[in-house]
């Protein structure tokens, strides 16, 4: 089958659906690869790179859309290039379908089958194709590197010969994948990076990176929702939030804000008035700007001047950031069709027994499969599901059970008295007060040494040779001889065994 | 000659040299200072022995002991540490096998002449020693085919075992009676044959019986027993020395016995009437969270993630004495340590095939035991470990012990180390443990293997790191 990548034709779009290196992958699944001239141009890919990698290069969008049986896209096809889709293709982008419905519906009537890369769901499998995050990760990365050159200042503290320059001061909200991404960027180039998520659960990595994560004086309430994402919180959570953002607004120097929940507005986090606030020369990079920004003066794809304060509300950060951003979707990409391809013969297989795959496919033979039923399984650390504690069953020590283990020893011993003569009681005495004293001293012995305990026990229950030295001066020969033999045999347990527990012993050393 | 008290005060003196010993076995520190006592105590008794009681034929006997001697040290110096367990099985096969000769040669030259109550008595005597002894010496020989691999690892399984069992048992008995009666009357040696082969029986059969998460029960079990043989060698002799010597090798056999079987949380009824390691009836692996992808990596990576660790915990088990990588894990151990990364092992007690068998292993590698710990040490500290390392081990580290009722190993102590960040499992293939379960810590999501020779594998991290 034939893969198709045209250019974007997305005002500012510079990424593109595949590298040469992933054509190369591509290409060993058994499909043939064509490239729209000049689609990685803007990304630095050149037409040459991809023809090496074994690419056809064909001149025209529409030949591309014709002749190919799969097309890779980054942005969601526009209405001309919907109207170009047919029944027997299928199409894997980004696509938006709860912000897109009348896309959907002319898709789902083209009869494709669509593929969106914004609804592969969470869960640990699909992990390798979750190209929202690999895009969150370049966003996070690139708002630092939008911050710092709107910042007239180092991120890191000096002290040189002409003064001493202050650390910059960075707080990220949301630490989420495009979050940490952030945190990331901004320690790296020697900020103070501190770090607000409503979610607890995410205290451990912001901290795994050095940031210092803010905590709410507040009654803990889980902002965790389904997925791992965030859910809207209570009035007060968000009163508390809000009074922790304004007083931070006045310390620090940039603000990186990346809250979103899905399927909502981004929250209001950053008013006019923190702003305000906020030192001459702060800058605030909103990550949310697409979807109405968390700051309130964001305007999308802009920067804003306002009270000596840069707020930067680009939304097309990613694809600032072309190159790297393509290599990480068109991989995303390759990774789901290596799935869709379990024969790697080049035939695409829409499975939708697979979870990964049936939670991306939106529409397929002319029926809208969007939304996907829920996921089964959650991203975020599962909290209720833990273990069942094995019920430890606390044996009291029953008091009848030595009661009566004693009782009938002690009967057992009252008979052999009964019997035996006191000869032989005298060496059951040394016997029983032997097994007590064995019974103490044993159990102080170190559990690393057990094995050089057997070995010196060996060697001194070899001390059984006396029963045949008793015996080697008896003037029968046939029992000379046997006890000539067990001497032979005790001696080589009684030199062995001490012998090699010395050689452990030396072993052991601090 | 040196007259009976003399020999006695030394006997004494022996005993308490021998308690010494095994005390100071609590700690390192002292464990060397023991070991002397007890070539100090064993020389004074042999001393007094064969100074004070024997009469005549002092050539046989010290050729007896100088070749013995020899052979033992030369047999101690050549031993390889992975090779302990097999050299102690064998070493407790002598001591039955000499309680067995020495009952004979009793039994046909008495020595003192008894009448009565004393007879009977020194009649059960006898035969307890050579029963137990026989026992000792088979299994022991068996426990050694096992260990080297000359005997298959996997239990044997009769139809019936248990009446088999019960039937040598009801023989053994019937046989003692026939042999004391008839000893009375000046016979009784048909019986005591009979009854040495029905007990050598019994101890290959006991043994066969038990697989390999097994050996280290039965390899401290045939401990004991020698100490149990030689307690009533010296009955039958009425020797306190050997009494008080057999009733310490004894009861410390049994201790061991027991901590590996709560080690195991299995009855030791259970782990002796064999067959632990044939999975039971209920399949775990039919639980859904058992299906999962196996993550693979490579040393190179595995390099890279102790490198950038700052806890590594390394639970070793029968795969590194198997593949001999003690040394490459001390290799691995100084390097990270160099770097300042906090190494620590996590040793569970039946890991190997005999009590103490990884301890022993790292101090041959010179492995410095204060980093060396006992599984209650350091499971609570899972959580705070970037990196765990299991090498060659599986049951040990087997979540389902916890959380699956049904599971064979249910309720058996494990390392917790999937409560870690990172696990990785150094394993030949994806085959079971000796317990015949399937581990599901192999699917979790923080754990990755690194299939092939424990030793290979570790050369290449050491090379890469």
């Amino acid at each position: 089958m034939k893969i198709g990548v045209p250019r974007e034709n997305h005002d500012g779009e510079r990424r593109v659906a595949t590298t040469p290196d992933v054509a190369s992958q591509l290409i060993k699944l058994g499909y043939s690869v064509a490239v729209e001239k000049g689609a990685g141009t803007a990304a630095s890919y050149s037409d040459a790179a991809y023809e090496e990698a074994g690419c056809e290069i064909l001149s025209s969008a529409r030949d591309i859309w014709k002749q190919s049986d799969i097309i890779l896209k980054v942005r969601g096809p526009d209405k001309k290039e919907a109207g170009r889709l047919r029944a027997d293709q299928t199409l894997i982008s980004f696509l938006w379908p709860a912000q897109n419905p009348k896309l959907l519906q002319q898709l789902t009537a083209t009869g494709a089958t669509v593929l969106a890369m914004d609804s592969v769901p969470r869960i640990s499998r699909a992990q390798k194709m979750d190209a929202l995050s690999s895009m969150a990760n370049i966003a996070g990365y690139r708002a630092v590197v939008e911050a710092a050159q709107h910042f007239g200042r180092f991120f890191t503290g000096q002290i040189t010969a002409a003064g001493k320059v202050p650390p910059a001061k960075v707080l990220v909200i949301g630490a989420g994948v495009a979050g940490l991404a952030a945190i990331g960027a901004a320690k790296s180039m020697g900020a103070i990076v501190r770090a607000f998520d409503t979610r607890p659960e995410v205290k451990e990595q912001v901290e795994s990176m050095d940031a210092e994560f803010l905590m709410l004086d507040f009654d803990d309430e889980d902002g965790s929702g389904e997925g791992g994402y965030a859910k809207i919180m209570s009035e007060e959570f968000i009163k508390a939030e809000m009074a922790l953002f304004a007083e931070q607004a006045k310390e620090v120097d940039i603000i990186i804000t990346t809250a979103l929940i899905p399927g909502k507005p981004a929250p209001r986090l950053i008013t006019a008035d923190m702003v305000r606030s906020m030192k001459d020369g702060s800058v605030i990079v909103d990550l949310a700007a697409e979807q109405g920004g968390n700051c309130e003066l964001t305007q999308p794809d802009k920067v804003v001047q306002t009270d000596g304060v840069s707020i930067i509300g680009y939304t097309d950060l990613p694809s600032r950031l072309a190159a790297q951003a393509s290599q990480l979707y068109a991989t995303n990409l390759r990774h789901m069709l290596t799935d869709m391809t379990p024969g790697k013969d080049g035939q695409i297989v829409v499975d939708m027994e697979d979870e990964a795959i049936r939670g991306a496919t939106v529409c397929k033979d002319g029926e809208t499969t969007w939304p996907p039923p829920a996921p089964k399984l959650s991203a975020a650390p599962p909290q209720a599901v833990s273990a069942p504690v094995p019920e430890v069953v606390e044996e009291k020590p029953s008091v009848s059970g030595p009661i009566i283990a004693m009782a009938l020893a002690g009967l057992a011993l009252l008979g052999l008295g009964a019997v035996a003569p006191p000869s032989f009681m005298a060496h059951f005495t040394v016997f029983v007060l032997s097994c007590f004293i064995g019974y103490m001293v044993i159990w102080n012995v170190s559990p690393a040494l057990h094995t050089p305990l057997m070995s010196v026990t060996n060697a001194i229950s070899s001390i059984i040779v006396i029963g045949a030295l008793l015996q080697v001066s008896v003037a029968n020969e046939t029992i000379m001889w046997i006890a000539a033999f067990t001497i032979l045999i005790t001696s080589i347990n009684i030199a062995g065994g001490f012998a090699v527990t010395y050689r452990m012993l030396d072993m052991f050393r601090k | 000659m040196i007259s009976a008290g003399i020999v006695t005060v030394s006997y004494i003196a022996a005993t308490i040299l021998f308690i010494l010993a095994l005390g100071g076995l609590s700690s390192q520190e002292t464990a060397r200072r023991g070991n002397w006592y007890g070539i100090t105590g064993m020389t004074i008794a042999l001393l007094a022995t064969i100074f004070g009681v024997v009469t005549q034929n002092y050539t046989t006997l010290m050729v007896a002991l100088l070749i013995g001697g020899s052979i033992g040290i030369v047999l101690a110096r050549r031993i390889q540490m992975t090779q302990m367990p097999e050299l102690v099985a064998s070493l407790h096969s002598l001591v039955g096998l000499a309680a067995v000769t020495v009952g004979f040669a009793n039994f046909m030259h008495p020595g003192v002449h008894l009448e009565g109550v004393e007879l009977t008595i020194h009649g059960i005597e006898t035969y307890l020693g050579v029963l137990i002894g026989a026992i000792t010496f088979s299994g022991s020989i068996i426990a050694f085919g096992k260990l080297s691999g000359r005997i298959g690892g996997k239990p044997l399984m009769l139809p019936m075992r248990h009446w088999l069992n019960l039937a040598l048992l009801l023989g053994a008995i019937w046989f003692g009676r026939e042999f004391v009666l008839q000893s009375a009357a000046g016979g009784g040696m048909d019986a005591l044959i009979i009854m040495t082969v029905i007990a050598l029986l019994f101890g290959i059969h006991m043994v066969m019986a038990i697989g390999g998460a097994g050996m280290p029960v039965v390899v401290s079990m045939l401990n004991s027993y020698s100490g149990w043989a030689a307690a009533a060698t010296g009955f039958m002799l009425g020797n306190d020395l050997l009494i008080v010597t057999g009733a310490l090798v004894g009861s410390s056999g049994a201790i061991l016995s027991y901590i590996m079987c709560r080690a195991m949380n299995r009855k030791f009824i259970a782990v002796i009437a064999g067959g632990f390691g044939t999975g039971g009836g209920t399949l775990v692996a039919d639980s859904a969270e058992l299906q999962g992808e196996v993550v693979p990596i490579s040393a190179v990576d595995v390099a890279a993630l102790l490198k950038d660790a700052k806890e590594v915990m390394i639970i070793p088990g029968y795969g590194m004495a198997v593949a001999r990588a003690q040394h490459t894990v001390n290799e691995i151990t100084k390097v990270l340590r160099a770097k300042k990364i906090n190494v620590r092992f996590g040793i569970h007690p039946v890991a190997g095939r005999m009590p103490g068998h990884m301890n022993v292993l790292l101090a041959e590698a010179r492995v410095p035991y204060d980093i060396v710990f006992e599984m209650d040490e350091i499971n609570d500290d899972f959580p705070d470990v970037d990196v765990s390392v299991v090498i060659g081990a599986n049951d040990i580290v087997n979540p389902s012990a916890l959380d699956e009722p049904n599971s064979p190993i249910a309720g058996m102590p494990v390392l917790e180390c999937w409560k870690g960040k990172s696990t990785i499992v150094l394993k030949r293939s994806m085959a079971t443990g000796y317990a015949g379960v399937q581990n599901p810590l192999f699917f979790k999501e923080n754990t990755q293997m690194l299939f092939g020779d424990a030793k290979e594998t570790l050369d290449e991290v050491l090379k890469a790191l």
